[in-house]
């Protein structure tokens, strides 16, 4: 039987096409636990691969032979091996190319709506690791939000797009993936805007994200202004485009919020975080677009893949805006927290200019989920 | 420690520090101890686990110059 090579844009079209496929994940249990390619019609399997060196005929019963199989690990070694192992016992498999590190990487980008005269904003899913990253467009000029490493993606982009990107924006200084904004902005000629409560250790040049901040784009001057919104961090700015999005950063997800620990001011960070979500939030319009920096689990995708939604909804269905008691927001909010991301003081020595690991450095810190919310 | 055998696995990518490993501590007696030398940054938790469930036991395991040592004495 034949063995095939997937990427990782074949597997998001399953993801976000409601595909039905059978993942048989050779990794270790613990790292498969800890993360995996989600999918709402994916069943999982999970055996290492060095469990399978006598052979995969034990596990062929486990297999169903009507539905696609892929088999995932870390890097595509040992995929490849056992996808060769499952063809010579006489089923079809795919292997993904790259593995979890190709998954963690790739980006997938969905227009979430139509700015005033013919302006554009698309959302970048960083399916694996649940990052979103932003890019308004209009009037042949360009602002980004939130980039992610990936700094080619944005500038192949606005290429393809023949728009001059202009204004690069970080909401707040991320610990869970290796912000691009700087080196956007540098290879651009780009501003790129840091909120400076959240800057003091920050080695590069950077101009100041204040409360208020408005930039314009292109002819129709569609508006991109800071709204400061502490909590997940000290400096944590949203934004309003165009009157219609609020992009929230870490601050509101769609069905949690942000978790103000990462820093590790957990206790002095509780008042800000209540403050914006109870308070400064609530001022705003009921039908602002809600864009955050993070998903966590695959329901939070809308249909077409990308994660938004009416502001009024969120102030209705999630849990984290709907704590009236604070002392219980406190307790949430600050005790049985779940784990950190994934080298997350070292992610913020990156973000701040402190330390320049190499590529294969970096994969190795962004391994595994974000983590950046509470539920 | 009494090393019976070494396997220079330096340079390989996985599976196949792993697959070299199981292969070379088939041709040693149980009891006695298996020295691997990889490179592989996965092969730590890989080597780990994989002794875990095939009941050999890590006696020591070191990293040298970016060259992991581990020693694995055969179930």
């Amino acid at each position: 039987m034949t063995v095939s090579k997937w990427t990782a844009a074949d597997v998001a079209r399953y993801v976000i096409e409601d595909k039905k496929l059978f993942i048989l994940d050779v990794r270790n249990k613990d790292a498969f636990e800890d993360w995996k390619i989600d999918g709402h019609h994916f069943d999982y399997l999970n055996i290492p691969y060095f469990e399978l060196l006598d052979g995969v005929e034990e596990i062929l019963p486990q297999i169903p032979e009507d539905q696609e199989l892929l088999v995932v690990c870390a890097k595509e070694g040992s995929s490849i091996m056992v996808a060769e192992m499952l063809s010579e016992a006489g089923r079809d498999a795919a292997y993904l190319e790259g593995g979890m590190k190709s998954w963690s990487m790739y980006l997938e980008p969905v227009k979430v709506g139509d700015l005033k005269d013919g302006g554009e904003l698309y959302q970048f899913v960083r399916l694996g690791k649940g990052c979103l990253s932003y890019m308004a467009i209009s009037g042949g000029e360009a602002a980004i939000n939130d980039a992610v490493r990936f700094t080619d993606i944005f500038i192949d982009f606005a290429k393809e797009k023949g728009v001059e990107i202009k204004y690069v924006f970080d909401t707040h200084l991320h610990a869970d993936h290796i912000s691009g904004g700087c080196h956007i902005a540098a290879q651009t000629g780009a501003t790129y805007y840091l909120p400076p409560k959240d800057a003091e250790e920050v080695v590069f040049e950077y101009t100041a994200l204040e409360d208020g901040v408005t930039v314009s784009l292109g002819d129709s001057k569609i508006e991109v202004g800071a709204l400061y919104s502490p909590g997940h961090t000290i400096g944590s700015t949203s934004f309003v485009i165009d009157s219609s999005y609020l992009l929230t950063g870490d601050i509101l997800f769609i069905d949690s919020i942000g978790r103000p620990d990462l820093a590790g001011l957990a206790e002095d960070w509780v008042s800000d975080l209540r403050d914006t979500l109870y308070k400064r939030y609530r001022e705003l319009a009921d039908d602002l677009i809600v864009l955050p920096a993070h998903f966590m689990i695959i329901d939070e995708l809308n249909e077409n893949g990308s994660v938004a939604k009416r502001l009024g909804n969120l102030f209705a269905e999630n849990h984290g805006l709907n704590m009236t008691n604070e002392e219980e927001f406190r307790k949430t909010v600050t005790e049985n927290l779940p784990p950190q991301p994934n080298a997350y003081q070292q992610i913020r020595q990156v973000n701040m200019g402190k330390i320049t690991p190499d590529n294969d450095e970096q994969i190795e810190m962004e391994i595994g989920p974000n983590r950046c919310a509470i539920r | 420690m009494n090393i019976t055998k070494t396997l220079d696995a330096k340079g390989l990518a996985c599976p196949m520090p792993i697959v070299k490993t199981k292969k070379t501590i088939d041709m040693i007696n149980s009891g006695e101890v298996l020295e691997v030398l990889a490179t592989d940054k996965g092969a730590l938790n890989d080597f780990k686990a994989w002794a875990g469930s095939a009941g050999h036991i890590i006696l020591d395991q070191k990293e040298e110059d970016g060259v992991l040592k581990f020693y694995i004495q055969k179930a």
